[in-house]
């Protein structure tokens, strides 16, 4: 396959599109390496469009990673527009990267990043525009290995058909690993083609192939087990964690878009991981255990990334970024330094805490005060031990009014509904909450105050306490809506200062079938994709009715339907599709957890309490790495 | 205060960055480069910039101008280069000089453009041309937001010529040149809208788009049918001892568009 540059081609289409900026590549930070001078090459794909997929620190930190590294090369591709895709096809201009504009089906290995289940089909739009056969059985010696990572990796069986293989964890490492396996392949002149490859991959237990397992069903439409096909590959293939964030601080020179973009700031991971146990998120189980930054670590980060960017605001990231164990230190460090070159500094994911308000003050020193987010995600505290989201109202009132009496005029209160257990009385108490907080904030700030509820329906994930669990119907869950809608709508007292946002349940049941879905998914996901599916994580773009056609099409085939996948509850015995896949987390510990939920009892945070055994550090090797180290950010010797 | 103005180009596929596109860039470079911006007062202030007359979207330029106000004295001929440095290859900062004289909005009175027409015959080109520049007037319609607009195309065009391309043109495929005066008026007269014109007059229609760059703006000169270099009031008005060497790049002989 020739790996010329497409872009002639595709200039002449560029002036019939919207934002074609956003196709022509050139960002500042981006690198084009010589293709004859590599001799491992990766296309990497965040399945989304340009503008979600640009900032995305995975795809990042890879595309840096692996460009660093001599004879390897990285170019990066992202879901073209509907527009783009239709004259892609009417004038043969296939999937491109945006750095050299060569056809993806001319790389070594293509890498998509999964956050989400819902780019599943952006992923089949990119595999066809390719020239790539969506089916891994179908695919030649001469079409790249796709491989799929991100979070929604840990559970790839619903794309099992289309991938050839899934890492899960930690990308850092692992793509360097897989390099020198695909290097060594080709040197010798490519021995026993595709199979031999990916089968070179699966042995080192940290690769998966789909191919290499055969589930096997019971009657009843369960998996009965799910076995290797071949010796040398392993029964559970693990996840990856790098150890020593310090050690990898990427990225060192983050792109800066020309076309404007979700994120446009110079992002920070302070630290990866979260212990915090929460039951619902599949996040802080699948990334355990805490790996802390240095508050030196991050301190060269950010100036070494502002004078790369030139960015007005710097991100610190995390899965809860106040629980950064110096983050008081490293916040007034850096609005020290950066005080008169206007930087802005952001924290995204902070816990209800009155610490969390002194942060934010320190953090909007020089800025406007307009808004804070809290998520308390329950409305009872009964709901609220249910998921072990340990926060009480007397906190939250007491830290909203902190908020409200420094200045802060707007205060966002993020919900979750559908949990496990829930009736309607624990979200009819979101209501409540919502008018205390209202009540609080007028006696110490006046009547200048708003705050706004944030519904998300919750959807059961692979690999947390919760995955056994009965996803809420559709129905039931816009029921519960509207009467949490009418009574915030009936508060003649506060309910004008209240403002209520929340998404009907539908695209919920799409996700949960995904999310929890087997090899048998993958039928339905083809078939939406026929269908014309495309960017399902887009409102505009999502058909829930073109999901509930496919399904229908398709899984009774398999004595199946949606509801099996969605509102089942699942039982002990059960082998859940991503039981062969390690995150570490120990399934009896994850049942327990889940029994433990029923019975509302909490869990602690490991970080300051004894060990509880979910298993991770010993399964994984792993261990907690936090502080505080006691050093501090010292003023920048300014250079001019 | 220090008032600088500068010159820049949409070259290459860079041609295709909008005009807000581009301001976060600069305004990034700005704080790359460590420039001592001037800041507007309030809430969010932001860098003192004053962008003039955006090419459009898609369309190339070796003319762009703006402004900036900076609070310490710096020479305009380093600054340029570090700004060039610190902005992607593409978008070009091509000259600098210091702002010694008013409104240089007022001095962008016209634009002269290039259109490359692929697939078009030459001749067919003259004998469109030849046909816009009889006529008194030439409608044309165009889509905007609000609708369908339909206004005079011939009015604000003081000069169109069809300019036989060079033999080299890669592959032999007919081809044709258009360079044209455009005044700026309003409505404002796009290139596009003067395509539309020759399509009313003469049915001209490429087959692919037509690549159009901006080649130079400024006042425009009744005598000579051009314009002049806008920043040239300037340069003469410094002090004797300071000619810079990019000063000299007059407005109607540019580096022709990159590739």
């Amino acid at each position: 396959m020739s790996a010329e540059s497409v872009f002639p081609q595709l200039e002449a289409l560029l002036p019939h599109v919207q934002k074609p900026i956003q196709y022509v590549g050139g960002e500042l930070n981006s690198t084009v390496k010589n293709w004859d001078e590599c001799d491992v090459r990766w296309a990497l794909m965040y399945p989304d469009a340009y503008e979600v997929g640009l900032p995305n620190q995975g795809v990042m930190i890879l595309y840096e990673v692996l460009n660093e590294r001599e004879g390897v090369l990285a170019e990066r591709t992202y879901s073209v527009w509907p527009d783009l895709e239709a004259l892609m096809r009417e004038h043969k201009v296939p999937q491109f990267t945006v750095d050299a504009h060569r056809p993806v089906k001319a790389f070594d290995v293509f890498g998509l990043s999964f956050s989400t289940e819902l780019g599943y089909t952006n992923m089949l739009t990119a595999l066809d525009l390719a020239g790539i056969p969506l089916a891994a059985k179908d695919r030649g010696l001469d079409d790249p290995i796709v491989l799929a990572g991100g979070h929604a990796a840990f559970n790839p069986e619903p794309v099992a058909e289309f991938i050839d293989c899934a890492v899960i964890g930690d990308g850092e490492q692992a793509v360097l690993q897989i390099t020198d396996i695909v290097r060594a392949w080709k040197a010798e002149g490519r021995p026993g083609g595709r199979e031999e490859v990916l089968f070179r991959l699966a042995r080192t237990g940290g690769v998966y192939v789909p191919a290499f397992y055969d589930v096997e069903y019971l009657p009843d439409g369960r998996i009965g087990r799910v076995v290797p096909n071949r010796s040398g590959v392993p029964w559970r293939v693990s996840k990856h964690t790098v150890m020593d964030l310090d050690e990898w601080p990427y990225p060192k020179q983050p792109l800066v878009p020309l076309a404007e973009t979700v994120h446009e700031r110079m992002s920070v991971e302070i630290f990866r991981g979260c212990t915090r146990g929460c039951r619902f998120c599949q996040a802080g189980m699948i990334t355990r255990p805490v790996r802390e930054r240095s508050i030196t670590g991050i301190g060269e980060m950010v100036e070494r990334g502002l004078k790369a960017t030139g960015f007005e605001e710097v991100g610190l990231l995390s899965l809860s970024s106040a629980d950064h164990s110096e983050i008081a230190e490293v916040a007034k460090g850096l609005a020290d330094r950066y005080t008169e070159d206007k930087v802005g500094l952001s924290l995204p994911s902070t816990r209800v805490d009155a610490f969390n308000i002194d942060l934010a003050n320190e953090l909007t020193r020089n800025g406007r005060r307009s808004g804070l987010t809290f998520a308390p995600e329950g409305g009872s505290e009964r709901i609220r031990k249910v998921i072990n989201k340990m926060v009480s109202e007397d906190d939250l009132i007491r830290t909203v009014a902190a908020a409200y009496g420094n200045g802060w005029r707007q205060v966002k209160l993020y919900f979750m509904v559908g949990l496990p257990t829930e009736t309607d009385e624990d979200v009819l108490q979101i209501a409540d909450m919502a008018a205390n907080v209202i009540a609080k904030g007028r006696e110490v700030a006046g009547n200048d105050i708003r705050c706004t509820v944030s519904i998300g329906g919750f959807v059961p994930k692979p690999h947390t306490p919760f995955q056994w669990a009965p996803q809420l119907s559709a129905e039931e869950t816009d029921a519960r809506l509207a009467k949490l809608r009418d009574k915030l709508r009936n508060d003649k007292k506060y309910g004008r200062s209240i403002g209520f946002r929340y998404h009907d349940g539908k695209p919920g049941i799409v996700e949960g079938m995904l999310s929890r879905g087997d090899r048998r998914m993958g039928s339905v996901i083809r078939a939406v994709y026929e269908g014309g599916g495309r960017f399902d994580g887009w409102r505009e773009y999502f058909s829930y009715d073109r999901w509930m056609q496919a399904a229908e099409k398709t899984l009774p085939d398999f004595g199946l339907d949606v509801d099996w996948y969605t509102t089942r509850e699942r039982t002990y015995e059960e082998v859940l599709p991503w039981d062969h896949l390690d995150s570490g987390l120990d399934k009896e510990w994850l049942w327990d957890d889940w029994q433990d939920s029923l019975d509302e009892t909490e869990v602690e945070d490991c970080r300051w309490t004894p060990c509880f055994d979910c298993g991770v550090c010993p399964q994984m090797d792993t261990s907690i790495q936090i502080g505080p180290t006691g050093k501090t950010l010292l003023p920048l010797t300014v250079v001019k | 205060m220090q008032r600088i103005r500068l010159r820049y180009t949409k070259r290459g596929r860079l041609r295709f960055t909008s005009h807000r596109d581009f301001q976060r860039a600069f305004e990034r470079a700005l704080r790359r480069a460590a420039v001592p911006m001037a800041y507007s007062a309030g809430f969010t202030p932001h860098p003192k910039v004053s962008y003039a007359n955006a090419a459009p979207t898609g369309t190339g330029s070796e003319a762009e101008f703006l402004e900036i106000a900076l609070t310490q004295v710096r020479d305009p001929e380093q600054l340029r280069a570090l700004l060039d440095e610190s902005m992607p290859v593409g978008l070009d900062i091509i000259d600098a000089v210091e702002a010694r004289t008013s409104g240089l909005a007022d001095r962008l009175t016209a634009s002269v453009w290039e259109m490359t027409l692929n697939g078009v015959a030459f001749e067919d080109a003259e004998k469109a041309v030849a046909a816009f520049n009889a006529a008194e007037s030439v409608e044309v319609q165009r889509r905007t937001k609000n609708g369908v607009r339909t206004f005079d195309a011939r009015g604000a065009v003081a000069d169109l010529q069809a300019v036989r391309p060079q033999p080299d043109m890669p592959g032999g495929e007919p081809c044709a040149i258009l360079r044209l005066v455009v005044r700026h008026v309003t409505p404002a007269v796009r290139p596009d809208d003067v395509l539309s014109g020759l399509h009313a007059v003469a049915d001209l229609a490429p087959p692919v788009p037509a690549a159009v760059t901006r080649l130079a703006q400024g006042l425009f000169d009744e005598e000579s049918g051009t314009v002049t270099d806008p920043l040239a009031p300037d340069r003469e008005a410094a002090p004797a001892a300071l000619p810079t060497a990019a000063g000299t790049a007059a407005a109607t002989a540019p580096e022709g568009p990159a590739a």
